[in-house]
């Protein structure tokens, strides 16, 4: 007999007081070879800052495989595959990471290169999930599973960062007209 | 009403009764997401990442806290009842008079408490149990509606094994009165909801101590066929 689960209850405003990390952006040391910052603003339905959420990074790493390692006294540069970020009053958010491998996935299809992310915040009853792949993965965005899945263009837009100056913005609306694909797991 | 999980287990995301929802739910259908590689795997946040103190509330100031000082304890156990050992747990929560260590908690009827933060973290054992020492947090009004007032509660992250795993929730004691008065936890379907509720464990209190409660947390289980790289 399968237990009953756990349900999810929101992380309230007081998230920082609990799952704020000094060095939870840097999924990488910012000076290791290949690190990129990727950023952007999380948005609600009126195009808001939401200055009380919570951004989490989960991914593999430039050879496709993922960190077991927490990293905290890791050797210098040591990858960890996971970040966390607190939004500022505006909105805003900043990993620092490795641009990650293409994956396989069953039945001969690879995954373009992606992070999973979750999203935390006042107002969410439980997280949100979402992906942010990258504007110069053209070719392999074009083959991957879970973007072919998407009804259209204008939804898989939602979860593609684009290169900006060395680095990716993305931004995510949980609501509006650029609403951001949300996924169930 | 949106869907936010296969099994109906958690809250919809548009809960018009927690006002905070009308303009962060989406509005559009979730897709549903494969678990792939990304999903079936997470981080594995080491014991370096816990203090000495992380565990104990009571313990991270120079002096005693006021209020009731409760062990909070229990497991962390996946979808097949198998403990998750070795994984990080972090909890916050208000102090015994329903006040925030929190600069956006600014209300001047409850005080702070010099000798309570109200965040700690701990990693669970080979038997995925976990032991928090604490005061019971006070319950306290917010401005979701006239006289709303939050029943008491802790809150936990948990990352279990896998990114399909991760967890945030919120921990209540037994018989609160405020239960029926609260859309936080109505938000969860009604089966669902003794499973936020700890219970009053007299086993694993400490005489002249504390007062013990014990709180099982079960994360969802992974696909029954996980994904493995096909032979050639």
């Amino acid at each position: 007999m399968t237990p009953p689960l756990t349900p999810a209850q929101t992380v309230g405003p007081f998230l920082s007081l609990g799952l704020a990390w000094p060095d939870g952006p840097y999924a990488v040391d910012p000076g290791a070879p290949g690190a990129v910052c990727i950023g952007g603003r999380l948005l609600d339905g009126n195009g808001d800052g939401v200055g009380d959420g919570l951004i989490e990074t989960w991914q593999a790493d430039p050879d496709g495989r993922f960190s077991r390692s927490s990293g905290a006294r890791a050797e210098p540069g040591a990858f960890r595959g996971f970040g966390r970020c607190l939004t500022e009053a505006t909105g805003g958010w900043e990993i620092v990471t490795l641009k990650p491998a293409p994956l396989p996935a069953p039945g001969g299809a690879t995954e373009a290169p992606h992070l999973d992310v979750s999203v935390f915040a006042r107002g969410l009853l439980h997280r949100l999930v979402t992906r942010i792949y990258f504007s110069d993965e053209e070719t392999a965005n074009a083959a991957d599973p879970v973007l072919r899945s998407l009804p259209d263009d204008a939804a898989r837009a939602t979860l593609v960062a684009k290169a900006n100056d060395g680095g990716y913005r993305i931004d995510i609306h949980l609501q509006g007209p650029d609403e951001t694909v949300f996924f169930v797991l | 009403m949106s869907v936010t999980d296969h099994a109906g287990i958690h809250p919809p995301y548009d809960w018009p009764d927690y006002g905070s929802t009308k303009w962060r739910a989406p509005r559009r259908p979730l897709v549903v997401l494969p678990e792939n590689l990304t999903e079936v795997t997470g981080p594995l946040l080491g014991a370096e990442r816990v203090g000495e103190w992380d565990h104990d509330l009571t313990r991270q100031h120079t002096g005693v806290p006021l209020g009731q000082r409760i062990v909070v304890h229990g497991r962390i156990l996946d979808g097949d009842d198998r403990p998750i050992p070795d994984t990080l747990v972090e909890v916050w929560q208000a102090n015994a008079a329903g006040r925030y260590d929190h600069a956006g908690d600014e209300r001047p009827t409850a005080p702070l408490d010099p000798n309570f933060s109200g965040a700690g973290r701990t990693m669970t054992d080979a038997d995925g149990r976990y032991r928090f020492v604490t005061v019971r947090p006070g319950a306290y009004p917010w401005k979701n509606h006239p006289n709303a007032w939050r029943p008491a509660h802790i809150h936990f992250s948990v990352f279990g094994r896998a990114f399909a795993q991760r967890l945030v929730t919120q921990m209540y004691f037994p018989d609160d009165p405020l239960f029926p008065y609260d859309p936080i936890l109505a938000s969860v379907p009604e089966a669902g909801r003794p499973r936020l509720v700890a219970r009053f464990d007299l086993d694993a209190t400490e005489p002249e101590w504390a007062l013990a409660f014990q709180w099982d947390i079960v994360l969802r289980g992974l696909g029954a066929t996980p994904f493995e790289t096909p032979a050639p």
